[in-house]
């Protein structure tokens, strides 16, 4: 019994750091309807701040947390005024693209200015244990829940007492009502991002010091802890969020009690699903609303886009496929051989976040189901590669589609929290499901690409086999926008509701465009694996997810030629000045963020 | 042909449809009218699927179809305009009127269980002469259906939808309409935002297709329109209906002149009819 005790006072504990997390998601929620992707970004700034100051300047803990406090809120207004302030009468998409750039920007910056390497973070506090009933608690588990109490309680009477507490709430409320009451509504975001930075900081550091470590993986963690909280509680809820947060801490707390340590953001992101689901909005909302009054077409910026003339794309096509036979080095077809496997993602994407309009932030996931899939076929059950590699889309279709098909029914910024945790979940379960995939040895050995008893191993072979496969993938993508399925998902991106007023289910095209998107990504996926010949869990990650996102963003949401596009000049422009990996990144959140400032269509349109 | 019964919705405190009965028979234009706020646009909502009542029923063609979905609605004919205009901002206006006619697509909808989103799937990627020849046809139709707007769309058809004025906006949504061949058209403020000349043609409009038959249900503020138009006429107010009849009886109806006045919101009827 006692260690149940001990459980439930450490998810308690848990609990109220993702509460100083998702109090500040639901502000920003309440105030501007936008999920801040970027809110972990400053929960690993505030750890590192926090590192500076205790391990460096030697401050006393007091001190540390008005600094970290400080710090961290002088970073959420940078965001707000030079980030989001600038896209206020922006399409609805561009906030959330620039969140997500922005927190890839904070966390490179962070690993380039203190390298990757875990760091300790000690906690300055005696290291005692008191005993409390059957389990013990010690004093940075007490400062945890304090600072946590007495934040909840600040804000509180911040809301309910000052004035600009009032107009938080006001403009949370009614946004336009608040404004033409006299309410400075960029003043009441400052303050939000403000708050919501200072407490992300402050969460932060205290979790590094609870863990005494920090690293830079921590940022997407909390975003996600955060907004699983933060959704659980109902999204905009103060609350709620207090209490999605506790109840998130205990769920995690209970999961590692009986399964184990490795299961503890399974069950995090299995519970976001289960209520994503079952209360897409939230646990404690009221009951069903009045659906929201969408304005035409707002969702993604409108374009006419670029028309390139059939000739010149087989111009193009076929440069690129006569290429090898003039002496170009290796390096140069590899590069190429990359952006081909980017393309097919890419294309994947640009369907599904461009076409019908649901933005995926896990869509590695998919090329994880088709790299597996593929080369379990070809290892254990000896398929011939080429066959393996369909069988690896097949699959990555199939299962890609049922894993999202929950999340058919949300909308916007809900889609991609959703498609965010489902891509945590299958890179969980290719760790833990041992017997299968081989948990975190991965797979070795996989056999190279092969063709009807051909092995493809020349750069050159294998340069045409992949251009090929994505010529092919591409035409067949372009012929499906010219069907009635094109206009259909279209429809369905541009407004839902007059969709579905005219007889369009969304179950069965957004299955639809899934299972397109899934076949092309679990063949990128599938290709991989082979041209790698090792994979593991960590092989397809939300890097690559964010990569092919900017990739469809530059080339144009939903365009195929695009995409292509994008994924040559991304892949490639990098290598051609030499840029050192860990720039690179950095380089791509950049490219998000002035792309959906100044050009939120793409270089070739929207289609 | 339509019948509501005690049909009810509340938000909250507040009850947006409170009890309405209504019957529509086929080939008649019953227009509802009301102040702001009245309900009206909610109480198309829950005709159209897009909302469920918390009480009543709805009855189209002698089936319940109560709480049914909106995609099923469409299938069985029901097709309605948005107040605020809800086009689809990036598809061309030629697409913007075929998706009117999803519901009619044959060749490309197999109607199997289960392997038929696989087989449109299919049928889209492939198209056999089956499939471009519907694709053909409907195009045509289209075409047909935006000629009657005179050279106010035609023009455009090749457009995308947000470059069109609030006015052209409005006409493709009465297109779209059209295109799903409905048995119940309900339009929603069709000339909202229209000058009088503008007006005029989508009242021409309006009268030329219930002369063809169509069954519809109207909501409007310009009076004389459907004082024109109307067989019957439906006044709400705060969620009730407080008059119906023809339209010069619902006109003098002390309970009416109330309840534009009452509520101070656009001044008299006449007024809101000349607004």
């Amino acid at each position: 019994m006692s260690s149940w005790l001990d459980y439930t006072i450490n998810g308690l504990i848990v609990g109220n750091v993702y509460a100083l997390v998702a109090v500040g998601l639901a502000l920003i929620f309440g105030v501007s309807r936008l999920i801040n992707f970027a809110q972990g970004s400053i929960y690993l700034v505030g750890a590192y701040i926090g590192w500076v100051a205790v391990v460096q300047l030697h401050t006393p803990l007091p001190l540390t947390i008005i600094v970290v406090a400080a710090a961290a809120a002088l970073v959420g207004l940078i965001i707000e005024r030079f980030g989001l302030r600038p896209l206020q009468n922006s399409v609805r998409i561009a906030p959330l693209l620039a969140t997500i750039g922005i927190s890839f920007v904070l966390d490179q910056l962070v690993m380039l200015t203190f390298s990757p390497n875990p760091r300790a973070l000690p906690s300055q506090l005696p290291d005692v244990r008191f005993q409390v009933g059957g389990g013990t608690i010690g004093p940075l588990d007490l400062l945890i829940a304090g600072v946590g109490i007495t934040s909840a309680l600040l804000l509180f009477v911040f809301l309910r007492y000052s004035k600009l507490g009032w107009a938080v709430r006001a403009a949370s409320q009614d946004r336009d009502a608040a404004m033409q009451m006299g309410v400075d509504v960029n003043r009441v975001n400052q303050a939000v991002f403000g708050i919501a930075a200072a407490l992300g900081g402050v969460s932060g550091m205290l979790v590094g010091m609870y863990y005494n470590q920090i690293d830079t993986a921590m940022s997407l963690q909390a975003t996600l802890k955060g907004v699983v909280a933060e959704v659980v509680g109902g999204a905009g809820n103060v609350p709620g969020a207090v209490v999605g947060s506790l109840l998130l801490g205990l769920v995690e707390s209970y999961g590692v009690a009986v399964f184990g340590t490795s299961y503890r953001n399974l069950f995090a992101f299995l519970l976001l699903v289960v209520v994503l689901v079952l209360r897409p909005n939230g646990l404690f909302a009221s009951a069903r609303q009045a659906p929201p009054e969408p304005l035409t077409g707002t969702f993604i910026a409108p374009s006419r886009p670029v028309r390139i003339p059939r000739w010149a794309l087989a111009v193009a096509a076929a440069i690129f496929a006569i290429l090898p036979l003039f002496p170009v080095s290796f390096y140069v077809l590899q590069t190429l051989i990359n952006a081909w496997l980017l393309g097919m993602l890419a294309l994947s994407l640009t369907l599904v976040a461009g076409t019908i309009g649901q933005v995926s932030l896990g869509h590695a996931a998919l090329l994880a189901i088709g790299a597996y899939t593929s080369a379990l076929l070809s290892l254990t059950f000896a398929v011939p590669v080429g066959l393996a590699i369909i069988g690896g889309g097949l699959m990555s279709a199939a299962l890609g589609t049922t894993l999202i098909s929950p999340s058919f029914r949300l909308r916007g910024h809900y889609v991609s929290i959703a498609t965010l945790a489902i891509g945590e979940i299958v890179s969980l379960v290719i760790l833990n499901w041992e017997s299968v995939t081989r948990g975190p040895i991965g797979i070795s050995g996989i056999p190279p690409l092969s063709l009807f008893g051909y092995d493809l191993i020349s750069p050159t072979s294998i340069y045409w086999f992949s251009l090929s496969v994505m010529v092919v993938l591409a035409l067949l993508q372009g012929r499906l926008l010219t069907s009635h399925l094109g206009r259909s998902f279209r429809a369905i991106r541009d407004d839902d509701i007059a969709a579905r007023a005219y007889g369009l289910s969304l179950n069965r095209y957004k299955s639809l465009a899934f299972i397109f998107g899934g076949f092309a990504a679990g063949i990128s996926g599938g290709i991989a694996a082979h041209l790698y010949s090792y994979i593991n869990h960590e092989t397809f990650n939300t890097q690559q997810s964010i990569l092919a996102l900017t990739v469809v963003i530059l080339g144009g949401l939903g365009n195929v030629v695009g995409a292509i596009l994008g994924s040559v000049a991304l892949v490639g422009l990098p290598e051609m000045f030499r840029i050192a990996a860990e720039y690179r990144i950095l380089i791509y959140g950049i490219v998000l963020l002035l792309l959906v400032r100044f050009r939120p269509q793409g270089l070739l349109g929207t289609i | 042909m339509l019948s509501l019964r005690g049909l009810t919705r509340r938000f909250g405190g507040l009850t947006a449809v409170d009890a309405i009965n209504l019957d529509l028979a086929k080939g008649e234009l019953v227009s509802i009218i009301g102040p702001n706020g009245a309900g009206k646009t909610t109480l198309f909502n829950l005709v159209t699927g897009l909302d469920r009542p918390d009480a009543g029923a709805v009855q189209f063609e002698g089936q319940g179809i109560t709480g049914l979905s909106p995609e099923r609605l469409a299938a069985e004919g029901i097709a309605r305009t948005f107040q605020l205009g809800r086009v689809f901002g990036n598809l061309s206006v030629m697409d913007n009127v075929l998706i009117g006619a999803h519901t009619r697509l044959r060749a490309v909808k197999p109607a199997f269980p289960v392997i038929g989103p696989l087989l449109e799937l299919g049928l889209a990627l492939l198209r056999p002469a089956s499939v471009k020849a519907e694709e053909e046809r409907l195009r045509e139709e289209v075409k047909a259906i935006l000629a009657r707007f005179g050279e106010r769309l035609l023009p455009r058809v090749d457009q995308p939808a947000y470059s069109l004025s609030y006015a052209n906006r409005r006409r493709v949504e009465i297109a779209r309409a059209l295109a799903l061949k409905p048995r119940l058209l309900l339009l929603d403020e069709p000339t909202a935002g229209m000058n009088p000349t503008e007006t005029a043609e989508m009242q021409a409009l309006v009268a030329e297709l219930k002369a063809e038959g169509l069954t519809i249900l109207l909501i409007e503020h310009k009076l004389e329109m459907v004082m024109r138009l109307s067989d019957r006429v439906i006044v709400m107010d705060e969620g009730k209906k407080i008059a119906e009849g023809l339209g010069e009886q619902v006109r003098s109806d002390p309970k009416v002149i109330e309840a534009y006045l009452g509520h101070g919101l656009s001044g008299t009827a006449e007024q809101e009819s000349a607004a």
